[in-house]
């Protein structure tokens, strides 16, 4: 079987056991939510404060959900060691990792679009001009966030404390997306606004150099 | 680094049904799910066919089913669409038709849309037999796939295990005490400490490495 069809394969039955439950998306939204709000009390942002520094608290906002809402990725196939079920089956142990990746990618974006209207409401932003950009800024982020969330789910799964190994692991790694993800978000909402080409260029070299290393180290990743 | 098993040789012949007796910890596990493919010896070789290294992996897989005391299945789908999943996983033709057939042998035709999480545990284990029969592999390995079963359970598991011998699987299968599972062994194996300790053979009479087999645990127990 091909990589590409067993990673469609894997990505239904992750989309087809969320959204029958959508545990995992009620709680990160309200979550993130609670978040943006709290952050939003803590000072009472002019437009040009909302700007500058709008956009950190959004993403350290997202970091918080890609924690939270990562950690079960793993975490669900240790139930009926269906994880093992996955192995057993004649496919590129790497279409596990990436099936699992994309479906977090989706999740993830899903809830940052609908908290987007959010933020820009609580910190008088206006995001409709910008939203191509903005969306771009996003997804590029997201897919950093997913990729290495989704590879330290599957290495603190099978470690004891793991609901700690995994914040632990992941928030340092994910501070130079952090970094460049906030600062290609304030270039998009600042007035005039202007998309950082080297913010993107680095966003995408940090997705493609973990996701290959993803599929490099894959088979020992799942390793027992 | 303590070594689960210890200069173990075995060579089990096609259509074989051969049973791993032993305490907890004696390696029985380790040894199954090295012929799964599901870890890796630390030194040491397991060949397929006698073809060491050759066969490729994915023909090896396809040809492997594997049943363990954990059910291998996702709760919050429904019968059919595990079996579906699995049966796409393994490229399968056809895998709905695939699964409402494999659905029919282990009296679950009458459950397909119903969750596994409403299963009790007998129908899980039917459940997980079908998951493993799915691509109808030559070699079965069941680990202690009796556990938590009822008697007519395990009479049922062992008239299965029975009817698979008999249509030319090879089976290994690890198991605790005289049990119902054991009807059909032609060979059984004693593992003490990771090593064989005792092995009927081929030809030989399973039942007496069996019966001391239950006398030893049935004295475990009344110890404890």
């Amino acid at each position: 079987m091909t990589l590409a069809r067993a990673t469609g394969v894997i990505l239904a039955k992750e989309l087809r056991t969320e959204f029958r439950s959508r545990e995992l998306l009620g709680t990160t939204i309200v979550f993130v939510l609670i978040v943006i709000v709290l952050f939003s009390f803590t000072f009472n942002p002019t437009s040009t404060e909302s700007r500058r520094f709008g956009p950190g608290l959004l993403w350290l906002a997202f970091l918080f959900a890609g924690s939270l809402m990562l950690q079960s990725s793993f975490l669900r196939e240790q139930t009926n060691d269906t994880l093992a079920a996955l192995r057993l089956a004649p496919i590129d142990p790497f279409s596990i990792l990436a099936g699992k990746m994309t479906a977090n990618f989706l999740f993830l974006l899903l809830v940052e679009v609908i908290l987007l209207p959010v933020f820009a409401v609580l910190y008088n932003v206006a995001i409709l001009p910008v939203l191509p950009q903005l969306l771009l800024v996003l997804s590029l982020g997201t897919i950093g966030l997913a990729a290495t969330g989704t590879v330290f789910s599957a290495v603190s799964a099978q470690a004891r404390l793991r609901e700690l190994l995994l914040p632990l692991l992941l928030l340092p790694v994910l501070a130079p997306v952090l970094i460049a993800s906030t600062e290609a978000t304030i270039g998009v909402l600042r007035a005039p606004s202007e998309l950082s080409p080297v913010w993107l260029v680095f966003l995408t070299c940090f997705d493609v150099v973990f996701l290959t290393a993803a599929w490099m180290v894959g088979e020992y990743l799942l390793e027992e | 680094m303590r070594l689960a098993l210890r200069g173990v040789s075995l060579d089990i012949a096609a259509g074989e049904c051969v049973a791993l007796v032993g305490h907890n910890g004696s390696g029985k596990t380790t040894l199954l799910k090295i012929a799964a493919q599901l870890t890796k010896p630390s030194r040491g070789t397991i060949a397929f066919y006698r073809k060491e290294n050759s066969v490729p992996l994915e023909e090896v897989k396809n040809s492997v089913g594997m049943v363990g005391h954990h059910t291998l299945l996702y709760e919050e789908m429904t019968a059919e669409e595990n079996l579906t999943f699995f049966a796409k996983l393994f490229g399968l033709a056809e895998p709905i038709e695939r699964a409402r057939q494999a659905l029919q042998p282990v009296g679950l035709a009458g459950r397909a849309t119903d969750l596994v999480r409403t299963f009790s545990r007998g129908m899980r284990q039917r459940l997980s037999i079908a998951r493993a029969l799915i691509a109808s592999p030559g070699l079965l390995l069941f680990d202690e796939a009796g556990t938590g079963l009822d008697p007519e359970g395990q009479q049922w598991l062992g008239a299965t295990i029975r009817r698979l011998h008999d249509s030319g699987c090879t089976i290994l299968m690890s198991t605790h005490g005289r049990n119902e599972t054991q009807s059909a062994v032609t060979r059984a194996i004693r593992l003490d400490g990771g090593k064989i300790t005792q092995d009927s053979g081929a030809g030989g009479n399973p039942s007496e490495v069996l019966v001391m087999a239950a006398v030893r645990d049935s004295g475990e127990g009344d110890e404890s």
